[in-house]
């Protein structure tokens, strides 16, 4: 059961709708595992972007991204992760070693799904240090590039396992920049700026509310609006109705199953 | 055309103490650790390392020889957390300028071209410019012809480099500089922006020899940038330095586990052909 996109004004876009807030009984998931939703709400993170490049970062991001190529987004470029364009089975179309990559994000024409350590309820994304930056208590990668991704291209995120611990009021060292620090800082900052979406292993989640906070967007099958609240260490906009993250067609499951992830790494990364 | 060969240990006694150091390389891609272990032989130490952080950036610090790091990430790629880079920032040894890969690009580049900055839509709303006191902006002088605005930006001030270290697949020895594998990442800008720069490589060739199974554009270092050539096979150990060789990952895990002090025991306290044969001798201790 594939339902149509953007079905209801407060649909979103590839999301079937759902069960009204409160004890929600969970539809049937047919087999369908949490990890292949996700899959589905990655792929859909790249519905209608044209001829971009799709620069997922994970695994299911990854099988996310080659989906959409495959199916709904044929003009999407993706990379092998190194310096090539590639396409779907993986043969050179192109080269973007780093430096032209960076130009590629400034130019505007990528959207990338980055991971989050730490996400607050307007988008600021960290996954340089955890703690005091003079002094982490945990050092993590750096900034990386969320400062010019967050600037110049939409940029999306990934968080494969939902809690109190990445989902925070405030980020201990804002790198990807969100909607309130982006506004903060002037037209140079907001102009290109956008957050699409955020998907984690219970849901999708966007920031289409007035001040640009985060909205539960769609659950997953099998979660709960409590789920999400709880797992979630902010106030989180919950529509009256929230949809349920759509079911993947036969054939994009088969896809996912026998073509792109044969060797079950979804499944490593979101269990259940 | 002079003859610039040199031995590792040659090219590292030209530096000094407390120099502005910038490394090529990416992450724990074909990283000039040949040469990272000849400082590491040697005693010079409070550098300003400059590098997209791999093992380079986590063996100087672990040795103690980092005073300041400018970069926007440390990272083994198959590992993501370098550790000792991790447990110089948690111990608070380490100053840091963290900046993003977009700006220290355009650091470099600003020093290539002698300038003082380039504006860069980037950092500005992020906590670069909290971490960064000394980051300042510059507004267009111009408006902007769709939204009649001028645009306020981050100048990003140039990363200018007392030497350079890059490691290449090959090089003749007047160091024009060859890569091989898909990537050049940034060696040639780091030796632009830098007053000296040493470039290692897995085999030193004749100039005719560069062009005779690869294009022209793979030469990616001129050898006006260059100061010194230093012919190191496996010189980008543990790291990648394709099509040459993949990264050594099982050593690479050892050293991602092994207490420092041990590990720089067991395969740093020699010279280069010594910590080769000390690396031979692990791996067939593991077959």
């Amino acid at each position: 059961m594939s339902a149509a996109p953007g079905a209801s004004p407060d649909t979103t876009p590839g999301s079937t709708p759902g069960a009204s807030r409160g004890a929600t009984p969970s539809p049937p998931r047919n087999g369908v595992t949490r990890a292949e939703y996700c899959v589905i709400a990655c792929a859909e993170a790249w519905r209608g972007d044209g001829e971009i490049l799709a620069s997922p970062m994970g695994p299911i991001p990854s099988i996310g991204a080659r989906l959409a190529r495959r199916t709904f987004s044929p003009d999407l470029l993706l990379t092998d992760g190194e310096a090539l364009l590639v396409g779907p089975d993986g043969s050179p179309e192109g080269w973007l070693p780093y430096r032209q990559h960076l130009a590629l994000v400034t130019g505007g024409r990528r959207h990338v799904m980055m991971g989050a350590s730490q996400l607050d309820r307007f988008g600021n994304q960290n996954i340089s240090c955890v703690g005091d930056w003079e002094r982490p208590a945990r050092q993590l990668l750096g900034v990386r590039g969320g400062p010019v991704n967050t600037l110049n291209n939409p940029v999306s995120y990934w968080v494969p396992r939902h809690s109190t611990r990445v989902f925070v009021e405030k980020v201990d060292m804002i790198g990807g920049v969100g909607y309130d620090s982006a506004a903060a800082a002037g037209p140079a900052a907001t102009r290109f700026h956008r957050i699409p979406r955020v998907v984690s292993n219970l849901g999708v989640f966007d920031f289409a509310t007035e001040d640009h906070s985060m909205r539960l967007a769609s659950l997953h099958p099998g979660v709960t609006v409590e789920e999400v609240v709880a797992a979630t260490g902010f106030e989180l906009t919950v529509p009256a109705d929230v949809p349920y993250t759509r079911e993947p067609s036969p054939a994009e499951l088969a896809s996912i199953r026998e073509d792109l992830d044969p060797k079950g790494l979804r499944d490593r990364e979101v269990k259940g | 055309m002079g003859d610039k060969t040199m031995t590792a240990d040659e090219a590292v006694s030209r530096l000094e103490s407390g120099t502005t150091l910038g490394i090529g390389g990416w992450g724990s891609r074909r990283k000039p650790m040949a040469l990272v272990r000849a400082l590491l032989r040697s005693t010079i130490t409070d550098l300003t390392v400059v590098s997209y952080g791999g093992p380079d950036v986590g063996m100087l610090a672990a040795a103690g020889r980092i005073r300041k790091l400018v970069a926007p990430f440390a990272t083994l790629d198959s590992i993501p957390l370098e550790p000792h880079f991790r447990a110089a920032r948690e111990s608070g040894s380490l100053e840091l300028m963290e900046i993003d890969e977009a700006m220290f690009m355009w650091g470099l580049r600003a020093a290539a071209n002698r300038l003082p900055f380039l504006p860069v839509r980037a950092g500005i709303g992020s906590d670069v410019m909290r971490v960064n006191p000394g980051l300042r902006t510059v507004t267009s002088p111009y408006e902007d012809e769709s939204t009649g605005v001028r645009e306020t930006f981050v100048a990003m001030p140039a990363l200018r480099l007392d030497a350079a270290l890059v490691h290449v697949n090959r090089a003749d020895r007047a160091g024009n500089g060859q890569y091989l594998g898909p990537d050049p990442y940034f060696d040639d800008l780091f030796c632009e922006a830098a007053r000296t720069a040493y470039v290692s490589c897995e085999r030193i060739v004749d100039t005719a020899e560069l062009t005779k199974a690869a294009p022209p554009q793979t030469l990616l270092i001129k050898r006006l940038n260059v100061n010194g050539v230093v012919e190191a096979p496996g010189g980008a150990h543990f790291t990648s330095c394709v099509p040459d060789h993949d990264r050594d990952e099982s050593f690479q895990r050892l050293y991602a586990s092994m207490p420092w002090p041990e590990f720089a025991e067991r395969f740093l306290a020699g010279d280069e052909q010594a910590y080769r044969t000390a690396v031979e001798a692990w791996h067939e201790e593991q077959s």
